[in-house]
């Protein structure tokens, strides 16, 4: 038998399909580890639920003899470990979705290693879970891990917790066992804010309290653990709220339709309701809700719809339609949570793409103000973070965006970080509040602007950007072409390694998180003297080409000059004329770009100077010199 | 209204996906296969972007090995969706003449499939496909992402794939990358037949048993449905006979049964004993092949 069919497929298939096609969905999340006997659970609820086939039983029993821990009896957890790779290695490590169905719902099961690299799998599955079961080996108890995977499900905002004493037939079944365990956990769980833990005393390997109460446990009166999975309440919860539509795609089939698609995330919505558009703060009347299967008296959470509205407003994809009375707030610095998922650290300063909604912007994390010990839940300071590592931080955006706190609202208040230049997902975080600087700081409205002083000064603002190894000699050039202009009359002001490093930057050192900070302190003050006139040098090594770009996109179209002075690293250690490359080579001095310590060449710079010594640098400054007038900065 | 059944939330996260997959790329497309899953997933972008059209065209990379029944339910689709229907055949292969008979059932698939399908998405510069794929499928591709990456060799690296959360999916790609997108990944066959009874979904008639003629190769039926077969007309026998999964037709083993309806298939496949894919022969080399397959480029 292939489900949980009961004798009415049998009997009676159309009855059969009404009622299921009645089914509600579940979907939850199973913490623990292999040694808790997770992979055995999630397996013995598959086999429970009839949802092994014959060819799966027979793969099954043939693994269970090879590469079994069961002493070639069934092992479930076979039946549940993915890719050959992991299978062979015992363990899996990644995120796995499993999928079974009894008389009276669905069930999507996220399946994540409770091993040490666990964080990003598991905050990746409970991202998605109205629930989650939470393992725990009887004759261990509450282990660290118990702690760690706890705390996950109440970061990432789960409100409903099974927590599974598994293995109970070790330890005889024993009431006592399982009552100190409860309690254990359970003051444990008040202090993380998880509450209405419900226990569930079991053995995963045998079957006691799983589909139906065990006669090994007459003292437990509760549900068995499928009982409770079928029951519990969970889809109300999205419905209650205010509503929330983040638009997806506008459809415009003709120009007499004019439509907005999205998922409803919050609330219900119904034709004639007031709702806002934010960001732009615009309120209109929802006129129509259109499906493919006609229009809809109510839209409620989980629904994927598209809204008429009675007034023709500027819409686009990454607006959120809302409830016009209790409207999502707009802001564009956080304070977040934030879960690192990347092998390269967190890069603070560094701008990243940040998707929340439907809205994608440009976002920058400062340095995190602690992370958090996930074993111990103790804050320790941190100046970045590493692949599964958590953190609290400042994050600030390139332009505002609508959001709801986390706890509210997870599909508004939920984000992941993209990294520009790989375009991997690096971070993921929940945004908790708006910073009140962001209200505060408002831009000066000024009379006398930058054309305005540009007048004055004869000449057009502009930053060049010198970039290159060091001893490539790009300062050399810079000089001579400061000389030059100067000499012609212009406002200038060279900024340099040397002359910040000892000043505005001289709290930083050299290691990858410091060098971006370096970058971008330099970046911003370069724009506030571009802002001010001057044509500005600056002269850094600046090694990784997403800062460049940062630096680039500080400032107005055509302001930024790229100029990579190109010496081959042979000619560059040649020189040496600090004696860096000799340290370096010894070992004495680390994170030494073009050593030990990576330079990106610039893609596409407006120019390619090339320094290995054959072109005299008194004709590379010309050349800069020329492309500026060319360029229309200076007459 | 009430809470929302599991087949309506499954239809609304499908929804989802595929706006999300054609607003964050520029040249979507779909790949249609003709078969139950395909069936699904063309009704659920017909919804997806109504009253427009979906924004795409479909893809179906034949193998000119199909049963005749898939090509006549095919060529009827665009008429009956409005939606273009882009057909691609692997030149080299119908150049060498590349069948199943004599190439067996491994260079048939890789040629005309995984060959094909790189071909058609690097000629129309495709970078992102909708495909049928769900995780219960099988083992390995339990663990595939909704939105799945693709280098410009169109290969998959299973170390290298994103995390996906909540309902951000991130479909950045670098030049020459693509992207595969698996609108029905949380979807089981169950659903997938329970939705097609529901939403009354039109499906080739291969699916309903029927008198065919068959001859049984290492123990599986195959109905012989052209002349291109080798057979010895005497071993030939007309049965009852359905499919539980459609594809090449001297690949595809049939079952013996008598459902003619739709309820009575789906009856039978509750009361079943083996999986769906157990019909497949390209399954059944190893453990772990469609893995294999899959980082080869095979969809």
């Amino acid at each position: 038998m292939a489900h949980a069919t009961g004798d009415l497929a049998a009997t009676d298939i159309e009855a059969y399909l009404a009622q299921h096609e009645r089914k509600g969905l579940l979907r939850f999340i199973t913490c623990g580890s292999v040694d808790d006997g997770k992979s055995t659970l999630i397996g013995r609820l598959l086999y429970d639920s009839k949802l092994v086939f014959e060819d799966h039983l027979a793969a099954l029993e043939a693994d269970s003899r090879r590469v079994g821990t069961q002493g070639g009896e069934l092992d479930f957890a076979l039946l549940v470990d993915g890719l050959a790779a992991e299978r062979e290695q015992g363990i899996t490590i990644d995120v796995a979705y499993r999928f079974f169905s009894t008389e009276r719902r669905k069930f999507i099961v996220a399946d994540t290693p409770g091993h040490e690299q666990y964080t990003r799998n598991m905050v990746t599955g409970a991202s998605t879970a109205d629930l989650a079961v939470i393992l725990i080996d009887a004759r261990k108890g509450v282990l660290t891990q118990t702690r760690r995977h706890s705390y996950l499900v109440s970061l990432l905002g789960i409100r409903h917790v099974v927590l599974a004493v598994n293995k109970l037939d070790l330890v005889g079944f024993d009431q006592s066992v399982f009552d100190a365990i409860v309690a254990d956990y359970t003051s444990f769980a008040e202090q993380i804010g998880l509450d209405g833990v419900v226990p569930i005393p079991l053995s995963a390997l045998l079957g006691d309290n799983i589909t139906a109460r065990s006669p090994e446990t007459p003292w437990y009166t509760g549900p068995s653990l499928v009982e409770h999975l079928e029951t519990v309440v969970v889809d109300d919860e999205r419905s209650e709220g205010p509503f929330r539509l983040p638009v997806q795609w506008v459809n415009r089939p003709d120009l007499d339709f004019r439509g907005f698609a999205g998922p409803v995330v919050g609330g219900r919505v119904r034709p004639g309701d007031r709702v806002r558009v934010v960001p732009s703060g615009h309120d209109t009347d929802v006129a129509r809700i259109v499906t493919a299967d006609g229009d809809l008296d109510e839209a409620v959470a989980g629904q994927s719809v598209t809204l008429v509205l009675a007034d023709e407003i500027d819409i686009s994809r990454g607006d959120v339609i809302a409830a016009a009375d209790d409207p999502p707030a707009v802001a564009d610095q956080f304070e977040c949570h934030l879960v690192w998922m990347a092998t390269e650290e967190l890069l603070p300063g560094r701008p990243y793409l940040l998707k929340i909604g439907t809205r994608t912007a440009t976002a920058t994390v400062a340095r995190p103000k602690y992370a958090v010990n996930v074993n111990t839940l103790e804050h320790t300071a941190a100046r970045t973070l590493g692949l599964n590592e958590i953190g609290v931080c400042n994050i600030s955006l390139d332009r505002p965006v609508p959001f709801d706190p986390y706890e509210v609202n997870r599909d508004t208040g939920g984000f992941i970080l993209i990294d520009k230049l790989t375009n991997a997902t690096v971070g993921a975080g929940m945004l908790h509040f708006a910073l009140r600087r962001a209200d505060n700081v408002h831009w000066q409205a000024v009379d006398v602007d930058r054309d305005a002083r540009a007048r004055l000064s004869g000449h057009r603002p502009a930053l060049l950007w010198f970039t290159g190894l060091s001893g490539s000699g790009k300062s050399t050039v810079a000089n001579l072409v400061e000389r030059e202009l100067h000499a012609l009359g212009h406002r200038t002001y060279l900024l340099d390694g040397d002359n910040v490093r000892h000043g505005l930057n001289r709290d930083l050192g050299f290691t990858e998180a410091d060098r971006v900070e370096n970058i971008r302190r330099v970046a911003e003050v370069a724009r506030l003297m571009v802002d001010a006139s001057l044509i500005v040098l600056a002269s850094f090594i600046s090694p990784f080409r997403a800062e460049r770009q940062m630096a680039r996109e500080l400032l107005g179209e055509g302001e930024f000059v790229e100029i990579f002075v190109d010496s081959g690293l042979e000619a560059a250690e040649a020189r040496d004329r600090k004696g860096l490359y000799a340290k370096a080579r010894r070992g004495e001095l680390v994170n030494f770009t073009g050593i030990d310590s990576p330079y990106e060449p610039p893609e596409a710079p407006e120019l390619h100077l090339d320094s290995s010594g054959t072109v005299p640098p008194e004709e590379l400054a010309a050349t800069v010199v020329q492309h500026l007038r060319s360029a229309g900065v200076i007459p | 209204m009430g809470t929302l059944t599991h087949l309506q939330r499954l239809e609304a996260e499908s929804i989802h996906i595929m706006r999300e997959a054609v607003s964050e790329s520029e040249r979507p497309v779909m790949l249609y296969s003709v078969g139950k899953d395909s069936s699904v997933m063309l009704r659920l972008a017909l919804k997806a972007f109504h009253p427009s059209l979906p924004p795409f065209p479909l893809l179906h990379v034949d193998t000119t090995w199909k049963f005749q029944a898939m090509y006549e339910f095919r060529d009827a689709i665009p008429g009956l969706t409005g939606m273009e229907l882009i057909v691609h055949r692997n030149p080299e292969c119908i150049e060498r003449g590349i069948n199943p008979f004599d190439h067996g059932s491994a260079v048939h698939t890789d040629m005309w499939k995984t060959e094909g399908l790189k071909q058609a998405l690097d000629a129309h510069g495709f970078d992102l496909a909708f495909g049928g794929g769900r995780r219960d499928e099988e083992q390995s591709r339990a663990k595939e992402r909704v939105f799945s990456i693709r280098s410009s060799q169109h290969r998959w690296d299973p170390k290298a794939q994103r995390p996906e959360l909540w309902k951000l999916y991130n479909a950045r790609t670098h030049l020459g990358e693509s992207v595969r997108v698996f609108p029905l990944s949380n979807w089981t066959e169950l659903d997938v037949w329970q939705y097609i009874h529901a939403e009354d979904i039109p499906i080739v008639p291969l699916y309903l048993a029927a008198p065919r003629p068959v001859v049984e190769r290492d123990g599986v039926w195959i109905m012989v449905d052209d002349d291109r077969m080798p057979v010895d007309p005497a071993e030939v026998e007309e049965r009852q006979v359905r499919f539980r999964t459609l594809g090449c037709y001297p690949l595809t083993g049939a079952v013996e049964s008598t459902a003619t309806t739709l309820t009575g298939i789906i009856q039978e496949m509750l009361l079943a004993t083996s999986s769906e894919r157990q019909g497949r022969v390209i399954d059944h080399d190893a453990s772990g092949s469609m893995e294999r397959k899959k980082q080869e480029g095979y969809f």
